[in-house]
């Protein structure tokens, strides 16, 4: 664990209980991301991946093993405001406009109102969503929605930003575009990124380090670094590189799946 | 899947005893309080009865105990209300005018017929908004708008016009006839929810349950047997739950303006003349439980209806 | 042409025809409009040769009411054609209505004024039906009056109906309204934060929700003496079940995963109850708004039966029914139900502007 860690987990374990007996979301989780980092966390579902996340956001307790982000607890951090969390759906208040959104966690955190213009014309921005400012959320696509809601979790200037599938429910268009979007925004605002998702390609595309899970205990199966270059046109997905590390993580949950058939 | 059900059954299994308690402790508090209020509220009239009495110096147990046993108190006790509704019912002959039991018949026979005619009603008039365009464009924003209106406001003149009508006009016996002219304020009040409910129930079912029936080319008759019916069901009996409680409200409030005798509406007025609070209290007991009597009543067919259409016991 | 319409066609042509009949025996210059009105009926039966705008229908549905109504003192006693009349009358009316929502049927929104005409139409036959029935029918008027006459003893007797509306509406039921329903909701944010109390009151609410709550009138008759505060101690009391079970309902109405948005942003219990809880609660509230706007005019009013001053709507019902000025009585329910459907009528309205978000308004 270096100076830089901004999330270093240590045989990290959960377990739900639950009438059906015991759940292991997690087991024995060790995991080191650094500042700056792009992380994607891929696996079946019901591998955790989730739960990791919410793990972090100080929204599930673990049962065992250490997790310190910023070299703090959980419950600090969040105290501290130190991430922004985009959900799997936007969770937009449909009696806010979009601004008003985007303003919620200012007003909680008691930005002057000043501040909090500056601060939603500058994520507004970011997210490409000028000129929307005042519509309601329920009148704009669910792709403008959700960068919404990506523009609510960057406004208070967290360094850690925690995505859980963002883009699951949308359609390969909108998803291509809102990725290449999303790299765009991360090398403008220099954040530390947790990202979940279910795909390959999109880990892949993203990612400086995918972390490949398994089920059934949730497990970190493997941990690929990638050396794909920082600046991504999306037809790097064509080349030989970018396939090389796609197999990687195949590989890496066939073995977690193989895993599960010897069960 | 073995995740979810095992949440639902966790709710329905577990915490029957974390259920009921903090129930009984705010009943407990809420006797406490009654029993603490009565002291209160009754003792201007206690201080009195001593005075005329010319007895001084009452022990505070004495003087809280005689405000808790008056003949007529501003707040009767909760032993007071209880011991006059076991005194009506068990210790009198249930055919006496003094009886509990014979004024909750009374009431609840004219509940009971207005809430079939109601009900009947109301689902017939929801079928045929459902299957006529003009039928649900005339009449359901008539219904939406005169569920705004105070309907018990009609009472007196149903009551009476009613009666002389049933008894004048068409020579019915008296007894019939009053029975009649409450069950038709009855009858009106739980016709609406009834009707409104239904209404929802048989457009439940989705456009594309809908479809599937038209893939088969089904006909009016069979999608409404096999799709819309049961899809009602759940809709039918929450309304008719509501419309139990109405046709309830609307029998009491129909036994106010005749100057019946008979009826729990008529303990409450007679009580009200007489200032006999232990009796208006003890009715409006009686018409508490037979209210939810009633409801417990509709929900067990509920229960048995959805036993016969083979839904799992929830 | 579907097959109803087929056959309202048919019978209805078929009934101008029969009372064309049987009016050609009076002289000819009796009822020349209901003989037109007829006539015109008669002749409506080339639709079947060549098809009639259901405008037409409209027309003469409305033309026969006319007919109808105008000649209503004409006869002594009432001859079959005249009621032979009326129903034509009405047949055209049905055949207007259900031509006119075949139509519209396809447009499920956005038909504005022609889509209000169909209830409008339906709200005026009931109206001319009763009118034409009571007063060509010499129904006596103590069982029901005809409108005309209500509404000659309405505008007749507005002081006193102003003065009863004032007593019952103005403070009983207003006063009592806002009372129990702010009672209600004080009460649901105070047990929010305590489960316990939450699990003990909520299946209480729900349960004293289905009780015949009127009943306490008498009670708080005797407590808070005949003028109007007894009223509004009923309306309090018949109101604040609603409102608190509604609230507490509502206030649990947010998803977890916007309450866990407010967790990470470290949000305080009251930043969450202002910024999240109460707005997703609003519907809800509404909900309890509406139901008790209802309820209070009937507590208010049924109270009244046992005991007001000698003012007050329940007052004068019960009063003047007892007096059998059956006009009187249906005079002041229609004052009732203008107040209730506007009192209903205003809190809709704030609550499209306020849960204007919510999907159920949204979609109207
Ligand atoms: N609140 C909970 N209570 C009990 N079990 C849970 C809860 N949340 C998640 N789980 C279980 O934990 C496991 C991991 O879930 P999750 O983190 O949501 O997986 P993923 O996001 O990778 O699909 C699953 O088996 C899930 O059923
Ligand atoms: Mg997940």
């Amino acid at each position: 664990m270096g100076p830089n860690a901004v999330v270093s987990a240590q045989n990290l374990g959960l377990t739900f209980k639950t009438n059906d007996g015991d759940v292991v979301a997690l087991s024995d989780v060790s995991l080191t991301i650094d500042k700056g980092e792009f992380v994607s966390f891929i696996g079946p579902s019901g591998c955790g991946k989730t739960t990791f996340l919410r793990t972090i956001a100080d929204l599930e307790q673990p049962t065992s093993g250490t997790l310190r982000i910023n070299g703090q607890t959980p419950e600090n951090a969040r105290r501290e405001r130190a991430y922004g969390y985009v959900f799997q759906a936007p969770a937009l208040y449909p009696w806010r406009t979009i601004e008003k959104n985007v303003a919620l966690p200012l007003e909680i955190m008691g930005y002057s109102g000043s501040q909090q213009a500056e601060r939603i014309k500058r994520t507004m921005d970011l997210v490409n969503l000028s000129g929307f400012e005042k519509k309601y959320p329920w009148q704009l696509s669910g792709g403008m929605q959700q960068r919404a809601s990506i523009a609510r979790a960057l406004a208070f200037d967290a360094d850690l930003l925690l995505m859980d599938e963002p883009f699951g429910a949308l359609d390969e268009i909108v998803r291509d575009h809102l990725n290449s979007e999303l790299l765009k925004l991360w090398a403008a605002t220099q954040k530390t990124i947790c990202f979940v998702t279910h795909s390959i390609p999109e880990a892949v595309y993203l990612s400086t380090k995918i972390v490949v899970m398994s089920p059934r205990p949730g497990r970190v199966t493997d941990v690929i670094e990638s050396d794909l270059p920082r600046e991504r046109p999306l037809d790097i997905r064509e080349t030989p590189e970018f396939l090389a590390i796609a197999v990687r993580v195949r590989d890496g949950l066939r073995a977690g799946h193989s895993y599960e058939e010897h069960v | 899947m073995s995740f979810a059900t095992s949440r639902h059954e966790c709710t329905a299994r577990v915490p029957a005893m974390k259920r009921t308690l903090p129930i009984i402790i705010v009943l407990l508090a809420i006797v406490l309080v009654w029993y603490a209020a009565a002291i209160g509220m009754n003792a201007q009239w206690q201080n009195d009865v001593y005075r005329r009495a010319d007895i001084t110096n009452v022990p505070a147990t004495q003087f809280i105990i005689d405000t808790w046993n008056q003949e007529k108190p501003v707040l009767p006790t909760a032993h007071q209300v209880f011991g006059e509704l076991w005194n009506s019912t068990a210790l009198v002959a249930p055919n006496k005018p003094r009886s509990l039991i014979f004024h909750a018949w009374v009431t609840f026979s004219a509940t009971a017929l207005g809430f079939v005619m109601g009900s009947l009603l109301g689902i017939a008039l929801a079928v045929m908004i459902v299957h006529n365009e003009a039928m649900n464009r005339s009449l359901m924003p008539w219904i939406v708008a005169s569920q705004t209106i105070p309907i018990l406001a009609l009472a007196p003149l149903i009551v009476v016009i009613g009666f002389n009508i049933f008894t004048g006009t068409m020579g019915i016996p008296t007894d019939p006839a009053r029975l009649m002219s409450k069950a038709i304020i009855s009858a009106y009040l739980s016709f609406f929810p009834v009707a409104v409910g239904m209404v929802k129930g048989l457009r439940s079912p989705e456009a594309i349950q809908l479809d599937l029936m038209h893939t088969y080319s089904a006909s009016a008759n069979q999608t409404f047997w096999k799709l819309r019916w049961p899809a009602a069901m759940p809709y039918l009996f929450a309304s008719l739950k509501v419309g139990v409680a109405a046709s309830l409200v609307g029998a009491i409030v129909g036994e106010l303006p005749t100057g019946a005798v008979a009826g729990l509406g008529a303990r409450l007025l007679a009580g009200s003349y007489y200032s006999q609070t232990i009796q208006i209290w003890a009715a409006l007991f009686a018409a508490s439980i037979l209210a939810a009597l009633l409801v417990i009543a509709v929900g067990i067919v509920e229960r048995l209806v959805n036993r016969a259409m083979g839904a799992r016991p929830a | 042409m579907s097959q109803l319409q087929y056959f309202l066609s048919l019978v209805t042509g078929g009934v101008c025809a029969a009372a064309l009949a049987l009016s050609l025996v009076t002289p000819f210059e009796t009822g020349l409009l209901l003989k037109t009105f007829l006539a015109l009926g008669v002749l409506s039966l080339i639709r079947f040769i060549l098809p009639l705008g259901l405008w037409i229908d409209g027309i003469l549905a409305l033309l026969g009411a006319a007919a109808v109504l105008i000649s209503i003192g004409v006869f002594t006693p009432t001859p079959p054609y005249f009621w032979m009349a009326l129903v034509a009358a009405w047949l055209f009316g049905w055949l207007f209505v259900e031509r006119l929502s075949k139509t519209l049927a396809p447009r499920l929104s956005d038909n504005g004024g022609l889509g209000l005409l169909i209830p409008v139409v339906f709200g005026l036959s009931i109206l001319v039906i009763w009118e034409v029935a009571t007063r060509a029918g010499n129904v006596p008027q103590v069982i029901l009056p005809p409108p005309s006459m209500i509404w000659a003893r309405i505008t007749a007797s507005v002081p006193t109906l102003f003065a009863d509306f004032q007593q019952t509406f103005l403070k009983a039921v207003l006063i009592g309204y806002v009372l129990g329903c702010g009672l209600g909701f004080v009460v649901a944010i105070l047990i929010d934060r305590s489960p316990f109390l939450k699990s003990g009151l909520l299946p209480l609410g729900n349960f004293v929700s289905a009780l015949p709550i009127v009943g306490v009138a008498p009670i708080m008759v005797m407590w808070f003496g005949f003028d109007w505060p007894s009223k509004a101690a009923v309306v309090i009391i018949m109101t604040f079940f609603p409102m608190l079970v509604n609230t507490v309902a509502g206030l649990n109405a947010s998803s977890a995963i916007e309450r866990d948005l407010m967790r990470t942003y470290a949000a305080g219990y009251w930043q969450t109850l202002m910024k999240l809880r109460l707005p997703a609660a609003g519907p809800f509230i509404f909900n309890a708004l509406k139901i008790n706007s209802t309820l209070a005019l009937i507590g208010a009013i049924v109270a009244e039966f046992f005991g007001t001053p000698i003012v007050g709507m329940g007052f004068r019902i019960s009063t003047e029914v007892g007096r059998m000025n059956v006009d009187m009585v249906w005079a002041e329910i229609a004052v009732a139900a203008v107040a209730g459907s506007v009192f209903y009528g205003v809190i809709v309205l704030i609550e499209r502007a306020v849960t204007f978000w919510h999907p159920s308004v949204r979609g109207a």
